[in-house]
């Protein structure tokens, strides 16, 4: 039936896609938060499609893809869904990794930089509090009232690394969306988990349509969890993209 | 047919978690004059090509793109004729 057939504008609900790679594992937590939590459209990818199905936003969601063999996000950086994804952020998509799905856009180039093992080399797994470096992102724009949002983190590879050059763009662009802070917001080394520069916990990119962050949202959204600041950002995306 | 012999090197300005770990190992085993332990990777492959040269190219393609990251990682390799 022809009214059955919307476009993204007249769709009565945003469309989230999380595209699933084999090893990811936070992408049914992120599925349940967009349903049941923010209340949106959302639909599994798998790696090998090549269509988008005509999502409004596309997740990378966390998880250990191709088994972080080689370096983090390598090996699915390259599976046939990217080219999509790539074309998609190149014509001002919104694209959002999440941990593992950060690793992938930065292996992808469509963030710069990289991530090394934690300084620590242990797997951290913990909450830890983030500071909005810039609430003017589609990401962040509107939250409000918080000195830090209080989100866990769960990796063994999430010490950011780019060069001088890259960072001093980062900040003069002001793409640094997160650093790790104490949960008052300071910006202090004790509170950085993972030795990442300048405490980087997400960035975006230039036009701001792309966002990577290590820390887990999807995570801190239910309030059965005790805990919902992460549920601050995804309905800062919806609010932000469609209303 | 070729047989590839890759190293793919951190660049040294770039922290080396591991090698610095494993270090520590090192000085616990009494070995005080270890420094600067770097962790690399060494990956060998054969190379299905007719010669040299197209071997070759394919083997700088895989290194670029997939098996070293240029952002923080150098590779350099050995070919052999099998």
């Amino acid at each position: 039936m022809l009214s059955e057939t919307k476009s993204a504008s007249s769709r009565k609900k945003p469309k989230f896609g999380i595209v699933v790679f084999p090893g990811s594992n936070c992408d049914h937590d992120t599925y349940y938060v967009l349903r049941k939590i923010i209340d949106v459209d959302v639909v599994f990818l798998w790696h090998k499609q090549t269509s988008l199905d005509e999502c409004d936003i596309i997740i990378l969601p966390g998880g250990f893809s191709y088994g972080d063999y080689l370096r983090t996000g390598a090996i699915a950086r390259f599976s046939p869904i990217m080219n999509e994804v790539i074309n998609f952020a190149k014509n001002g998509g919104f694209v959002f990794g999440i941990c593992n799905g950060f690793q992938i856009l930065l292996e992808a180039g469509l963030l710069p930089g990289v991530m090394i093992r934690n300084e620590s080399l242990n797997f951290v797994c913990k909450d830890i509090y983030l500071k909005i470096e810039n609430n003017k992102t589609v990401y962040t724009k509107g939250i409000s009232g918080k000195s830090s949002l209080k989100i866990p983190i769960a990796h063994g590879e999430g010490n950011y690394f780019a060069d001088e050059k890259t960072l001093s763009e980062l900040e003069a662009n002001n793409q640094i969306v997160f650093k790790y802070c104490s949960n008052d917001g300071s910006i202090i080394e004790a509170a950085n988990p993972n030795g990442s520069v300048l405490n980087i916990a997400g960035i975006i990119n230039k036009e701001g349509n792309v966002m990577g962050m290590m820390p887990h949202p999807e995570r801190s959204s239910d309030s059965v969890l005790g805990k919902t600041d992460g549920s601050l950002i995804f309905k800062a995306l919806v609010n932000n993209i469609f209303n | 047919m070729f047989k590839a012999k890759v190293l793919i090197k951190r660049r040294k300005t770039i922290l080396d978690p591991q090698g610095k770990a494993v270090e520590i190992g090192a000085k616990h085993l009494g070995l005080s004059n270890i420094k600067n332990t770097r962790i690399d990777k060494y990956i060998e492959f054969n190379v299905d090509a007719n010669n040299k040269k197209a071997a070759e190219d394919e083997v700088i393609e895989y290194c670029k793109k997939l098996l070293a990251n240029p952002i923080m990682e150098d590779f350099e390799f050995t070919l052999e004729e099998i």
